[in-house]
């Protein structure tokens, strides 16, 4: 007997279906991209661009003192700042594009970029 | 000292729900064992299994061989309670929910196949969930689930194809599980 005489014709749409859900969930899962770099603004102006790739630690100077940034494992976190209430150093590791940590009062900021962006930024 | 023997008064359903897990629980021991490439992909071929006691007995039968399956296929592997215990649990529970609508669609249309391929994704989606919940709490957890994806078509086509091969050619409704041929009267061999 050939196994096509056991598909019955609902089962070709429901092989369709599947097959149109296989066909979106890769660019749902995957539309960020990869996180490849991340941008460092101070005052505004972009002070550094950092490859996630190589692990550093950049100070940024800025009007309260400054800011240090590291990049370990291809994420990248503000280690300290001079800023009064932490929210971007307790914000942790940032390794998705798009993801953006903001050290208002020293005017500095770091964002993760991805080869596509799929948001203009993302914080929590 | 007195010495009691307790008899469990047993239904002919019950020899058969029992036969019918038994052929499961082996079924998923072969599936462990089979070697693939990425972590959380298995044939699931237990569940050729659950779509042929579907189409003979019905979903009532099928939820109690796919709860003795997970429970007995858990104690075997070692992993009972254990998070893959759970993650098989809930895959069980979410295939089996989805089972209880597929099954009535008119059966002219829809068939093992199409039971087999929806009950995939109801398996993987339910492991994603509880997963993403309890065990990986993290977005990054679905940078794989297109790969599950695929994975639950093509082995939802094949286990679907297989079952209603299975059901194709034994169709009398009160015979034993698949690949269990009756054997001769006076073989007396024990049939695995």
């Amino acid at each position: 007997m050939r196994w096509s005489a056991f598909v019955r014709p609902g089962d070709w749409a429901v092989v369709a279906a599947g097959a149109a859900l296989v066909g979106i969930s890769f660019p749902l899962a995957w539309q960020a991209g990869v996180a490849e770099k991340a941008i460092v603004r101070a005052g505004g102006a972009v002070f550094a661009e950092l490859d996630l790739g190589r692990e550093q630690r950049i100070e940024v100077p800025g009007p309260l003192g400054t800011t240090t940034i590291a990049v370990e494992r291809h994420r990248v976190r503000v280690v300290s700042d001079p800023g009064p209430r932490q929210y971007c150093v307790r914000q942790g590791w940032l390794e998705r594009p798009g993801e953006i940590a903001i050290c208002a009062p020293n005017q500095v900021s770091v964002q993760v970029k991805g080869s596509r962006e799929a948001y203009d930024s993302l914080s929590y | 000292m007195t010495r009691r023997t307790v008899t469990l008064a047993t239904t002919p359903e019950d020899h058969r729900i029992a036969q019918l897990a038994a052929a499961a629980v082996g079924l998923s021991l072969i599936d462990a064992a089979i070697p693939l490439p990425l972590p959380g992909i298995k044939p699931g071929l237990a569940n050729i299994v659950t779509m042929i006691v579907l189409a003979r007995y019905g979903w009532r039968t099928a939820v109690w061989v796919s709860g003795l399956r997970v429970i007995a296929g858990g104690l075997l592997l070692g992993q009972f309670l254990s998070p893959g215990f759970f993650l098989s649990l809930s895959g069980a529970v979410g295939s089996l929910l989805v089972l209880a609508f597929a099954c009535r669609l008119p059966q002219r249309w829809f068939g093992p196949v199409s039971w087999s391929i929806i009950a995939a994704f109801a398996h993987i989606g339910s492991q994603l969930l509880l997963a993403r919940l309890w065990l990986i709490p993290h977005n990054g957890l679905f940078y794989m689930a297109p790969f599950f994806f695929v994975a639950a078509l093509g082995f939802g086509i094949i286990n679907g194809l297989i079952a209603a091969r299975l059901i194709a050619e034994s169709p009398s409704g009160d015979s034993p599980p698949p690949a269990a041929d009756p054997l001769p009267a006076d073989s007396g061999a024990a049939n695995v």
